[in-house]
């Protein structure tokens, strides 16, 4: 047997530990033995998610440090700093005064905030914020403070204010620079940032810099350069880091200008048998104050001490962080550094939306960019940095790139470095089926996840079946419920879950059974078991809204109201003091009601001829028309009756999502009914009968699906593409969506549907249209079923200890002549925050 | 020795009034508590307040099981609880206070410190 070698590691920190498992992994025969030597108290844990440690995580669930990973051959000494290299003897000193040998030695020590010589900075109150014993000071200190200032407004400024919001101060950010995020966005996206934060609480001075700190009774004075102050109970300093090199630094190796161990691309600093990973290392001229290109450090240098040969080139520096709740991501030449660079730029500062591209000045290379607001198509855009570009600049703004071109070498994955190009092959080599074992045998998508959006589009290109299981309870996707459940003929969901699925149910697979028991006609919504499956827009009949009202939405079918209709409507608005506006769908929305006062509201619409509009499901809404032949002298046919017949035919059908229909009068389209899931416009002969169209997120026109047809034709036609959207979607799939995914299954979806709903090819059309007669013969208003049944009633009631109470955290404010929602504490979207996870 | 049970139990309703697998909210000493009968006939009980969109709905949720942990989805923005430790199982380290809950002679009592 060979004789072991001794690998001395300095530094227990996330880099350390990962260089451990790194080797460990690698060495089975145990060549090297291992002793790592921590100066913190408690073995390596999670740093990048230490602000979790104030809202109740614990040190154990931070922990990094699986069990058993000591062992004979290797051991964790904690609590002792080194304080000397020895390079001559190759030996390391301790505190304790431990003499370590090493034959090689890994400097993993991180690095330490900079604190800035400001006068005052080291009393009483000032703190950190970097490790666990941090975090213990400052909590302390808040419980006897009312408020507290974070200097510093970068990443880390942010996070320790949010931190300080969380444990219940009042908080500021006091930045040097005239944005916040200086490193990551730019003036524009720091304008969206510095609004978005500041109506969530947090108050920001930029452009300010602190010249001294001083104790004052009970707390701590600010003194700035523009000569104004500020008294707080307690001072965070973020104002950066810097490497901790000091023992690289007195045993003569080599360190940049500004700090950080030099190293070249095996991660080896000057003397070969010492190496430096993480934060402490100064690689390519540069630090890295993120944790993935320190684990891709230690991955090379636990390759290079087994005799490989990786290399530690240049990590990608790109972030997508959500910061308080709002979206924030910056990739490539975010600053627009490159010569004769363009930059493409769209701003909502109303919105809260900054988006900007960085391009070559031909606009034919992405170079880089920045997303405040909405970064849904970071994962995307950041692989096409440097690919020439598939759309225009102003285009892939807007919508987003399409993943189809993603050549085999963009990086998809950039915690792990995994090509699009590994992943098919993973796919198409490794049968890799699902997000999770692509995860799996790649590791892409392990890290942030930011990623995963990416991973699926991959699957589905590829041709590969996406694991339609609906949540853990079912494994099977909607579509095949609804044909288990139209079937087996069960009706209760604790039948159909007991038989098909597992456990209790979810608030996925339960509103989507209650859908597929209401399509298929099963009474009431509200009736026995049913009641429990709903979500609570089903549940009350009513949408909720965001202080926990509802808002009550009558059905106008087409969008005709006679004139008494209006006023009754009205005066339920004035006498339940309820906020009024005018719906896109031609209705009137009642909003700002309590749950106790939905049964005497809907009471007064019932008697006064109007019925449930179903805003709250997933159903269909309304029939949108313009006036049509009646009135307009340019109408061709007319829209209004149409859209009555089409709204009385089908009100109340359950869908996987909501459906919206519109029927215009003439080709001049007044109803928009091409944005619509059904749309109808009139020529000269009939109809035309528009599908798949939605307004929303990705708006989408609807597409011609047949011409000319008559009321009867149309109305069969429609029969069939309903209910077959109805059996056959998946849950919470528009129609749009839905002839998209039968497009990648068939080809052409459209032409698919054709063959399906208008030749029959698979003979269900019959089926479809009986169906659909059911479903109009059996239909009842849900609304009057309820004030007819005491039971149902009595759930409609505040508090079951005092019904009539009204929720005392509900408050209004009066705007314009009506009640609006009276804003109270700031909502953050969690007391946690995900940063940087890259 | 006794031990006195200095916990103030308030009675809401009728075990009867409660549905299986959903939530009904009460007002004990000012607290608003949601209080849900899962299919076993077990009772919990959890503050009403949803802490990601500060409004008083999770009693309207809907009831379900993760594991073998029954849960409570908010309303409003679908983060998952357990009803056993009010503990958010979507985003670790948020919680909302659990309170106890009995029944006694088919009357359902909570318990708020
Ligand atoms: C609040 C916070 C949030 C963060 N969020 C993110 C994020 O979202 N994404 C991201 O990528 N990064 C984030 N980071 C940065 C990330 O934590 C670091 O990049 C990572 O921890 C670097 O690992 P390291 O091992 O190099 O350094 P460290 O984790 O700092 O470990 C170094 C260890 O070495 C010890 N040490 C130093 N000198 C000696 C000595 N002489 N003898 C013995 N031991 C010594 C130190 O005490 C420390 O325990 C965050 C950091 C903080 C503080």
């Amino acid at each position: 047997m060979t004789t072991q070698r001794q690998l001395v590691v300095v530094g227990n920190g996330m880099v350390g530990q990962r260089l451990v498992e790194a080797v460990r992994q690698r060495d089975p025969e145990r060549r090297w033995r291992i002793t790592v030597l921590g100066e913190e108290p408690r073995p390596a844990y999670d740093r990048v998610a230490l602000t979790s440690y104030l809202t109740g995580t614990t040190e154990a669930e931070l922990g990094l440090v699986p069990d058993g990973c000591y062992d004979g051959d290797s051991e964790l000494v904690l609590g002792e700093a080194v304080t000397r290299i020895d390079r001559d003897a190759r030996v390391v000193e301790t505190s304790a005064g431990r003499v370590v040998p090493y034959d090689a030695l890994v400097l993993a020590t991180g690095s330490r905030p900079f604190v800035p010589p400001v006068p005052g900075a080291d009393l009483d109150g000032c703190f950190v914020y970097r490790t666990i014993d941090d975090l213990d000071a400052i909590r302390d200190r808040a419980g006897h403070v009312a408020s507290g200032v974070v200097i510093g407004g970068g990443l880390l400024g942010l996070e320790a204010a949010n931190a300080l919001l969380s444990l219940g101060l009042s908080a500021s950010v006091v930045e040097f620079a005239p944005r916040l995020m200086p490193a990551q966005v730019d003036q524009g996206g720091g304008e969206v940032l510095r609004r978005k934060v500041e109506e969530l609480g947090l108050a920001a001075r930029l452009d300010t810099a602190t010249e001294r700190i001083a104790a004052v009774d009970g707390g701590l004075r600010m003194s700035f350069a523009d000569g104004s102050s500020l008294d707080t109970g307690l001072v965070v300093f973020s104002a950066g880091i810097r490497p901790r090199d000091e023992l690289a630094r007195a045993a003569g190796l080599a360190v940049g200008e500004r700090g950080g161990i030099v190293v070249d691309e095996a991660c080896r600093t000057s003397d070969p048998s010492i190496w430096a990973i993480g934060e402490c290392a100064l690689a390519g001229g540069r630090v890295y104050g993120l944790v993935a290109p320190g684990y891709e450090m230690a991955e090379v240098v636990a390759d290079r001490l087994l005799g490989g040969d990786a290399a530690f080139l240049e990590a990608d520096m790109s972030t997508k962080l959500k910061l308080l709740g709002v979206d924030v991501a910056s990739f490539g030449d975010a600053h627009a550094a490159t010569a004769d660079a363009l930059e493409v730029v769209y701003a909502d500062p109303v919105g809260g939306v900054y988006k900007k591209l960085v391009v070559t000045d031909d606009a034919s290379r992405l170079l880089g960019g920045v997303l405040v607001g909405d970064a849904s198509a970071y994962a995307a855009l950041r692989t096409m940095v440097g690919q020439p570009l598939t759309d225009t600049p102003e285009k892939l703004l807007l919508a987003g790139p399409s993943t189809s071109d993603l050549g085999d070498d963009a990086q998809v994955c950039s915690c792990q470095n995994v090509s699009a190009g590994a992943i098919r092959s993973a796919i198409h080599d490794e049968g890799c089926a699902d997000v999770a074992s692509i995860k799996a045998c790649t590791r892409a998508g392990t890290v942030c996840g930011s990623c995963v959006p990416l991973l699926k589009t991959l699957l589905t290109q590829s041709g590969v079946e996406a694991n339609p299981a609906l949540c853990e309870h079912f494994d099977v996707g909607r579509a095949e419920l609804f044909d288990i459940v139209r079937v087996t003929g069960l009706r209760t969901f604790s039948e159909i879950i007991a038989r098909h699925g597992r456990g209790r149910g979810c608030d996925i697979c339960k509103p989507a059974i209650a859908s597929i028991l209401a399509s298929l006609g099963s009474g009431h919504i509200l009736d026995g078991e049913q009641a429990a499956l709903q979500d609570t827009n089903d549940a009350f009949l009513a949408n909720i809204q965001r202080n926990g009202t509802y808002s009550v939405v009558p059905r106008v079918p087409g969008g005709e109201l006679t004139p008494e209709g209006l006023i009754a409507i009205g005066e339920v608005a004035r006498d339940f003091g309820l906020y009024s506006k005018i719906t896109g769908g031609q209705r009137i929305d009642l909003l700002g009601a309590r749950v106790e006062q939905l049964p005497a509201i809907w009471k007064r619409l019932v008697d006064a001829g109007f019925e449930s509009g179903h805003a709250y499901g997933k159903a269909l809404r309304t029939v949108k028309s313009c006036v049509g032949s009646t009135w307009c002298r340019y109408g061709v046919q007319d829209s209004t009756s149409l859209a009555i017949m089409l709204e009385l035919r089908y009100r109340g059908l359950r869908a996987p999502h909501k459906i919206k229909a519109g029927v215009s009068g003439c080709a001049r389209e007044c109803a928009e009914a091409r944005s619509k899931d059904v749309g109808v416009i009139a020529s000269e002969n009939g109809w035309n009968l528009y599908v798949g169209g939605n307004g929303g997120f990705r708006p989408r026109h609807a597409e011609l699906f047949a011409s000319d047809l008559s009321d009867a034709e149309l109305v069969r036609l429609v029969d069939r593409f309903l209910m077959f959207y109805v059996r056959t979607a998946d849950r919470l799939q528009r129609t749009a969506a839905w002839i998209e995914a039968l497009t990648e299954e068939h080809g052409d979806g459209l032409a698919y549907l054709h063959r399906v709903l208008v030749e029959d090819e698979l003979g269900v059309c019959a089926d479809l249209e009986a169906a659909m007669d059911r479903h109009a013969g059996s239909y009842t208003d849900e609304w009057a079923a309820v004030l007819d049944d005491e039971e149902k009633l009595s759930r409609f009631v505040s508090f079951v200890n005092a019904p009539e109470a009204p929720d005392p955290s509900i408050r209004f404010v009066t705007e314009r002549g009506q009640i609006r929602p009276a804003d109270g504490a700031p909502v953050v979207a969690g007391p946690t925050l995900e940063v940087v996870r890259r | 020795m006794t031990v006195l049970d200095v916990r103030a139990w308030t009675v809401v309703c009728r075990f009867d009034r409660l549905l299986p697998e959903r939530g009904v909210a009460a007002l004990v000493g000012g607290e608003q508590v949601a209080i849900f009968r899962t299919h076993d006939g077990a009772l919990f009980a959890l503050a009403n307040r949803d802490p990601f969109s500060d409004a008083y709905v999770l009693s309207r949720g809907i009831v379900g099981s993760r594991g073998a942990v029954p849960t409570v989805a908010s309303p409003m923005h679908k983060q998952v609880f357990s009803l056993v430790t009010g503990e958010c199982l979507d985003e670790p380290g948020v919680a909302v206070p659990v309170y106890e809950v009995r029944v006694r002679d088919g009357d359902v009592e909570v318990a708020v410190p």
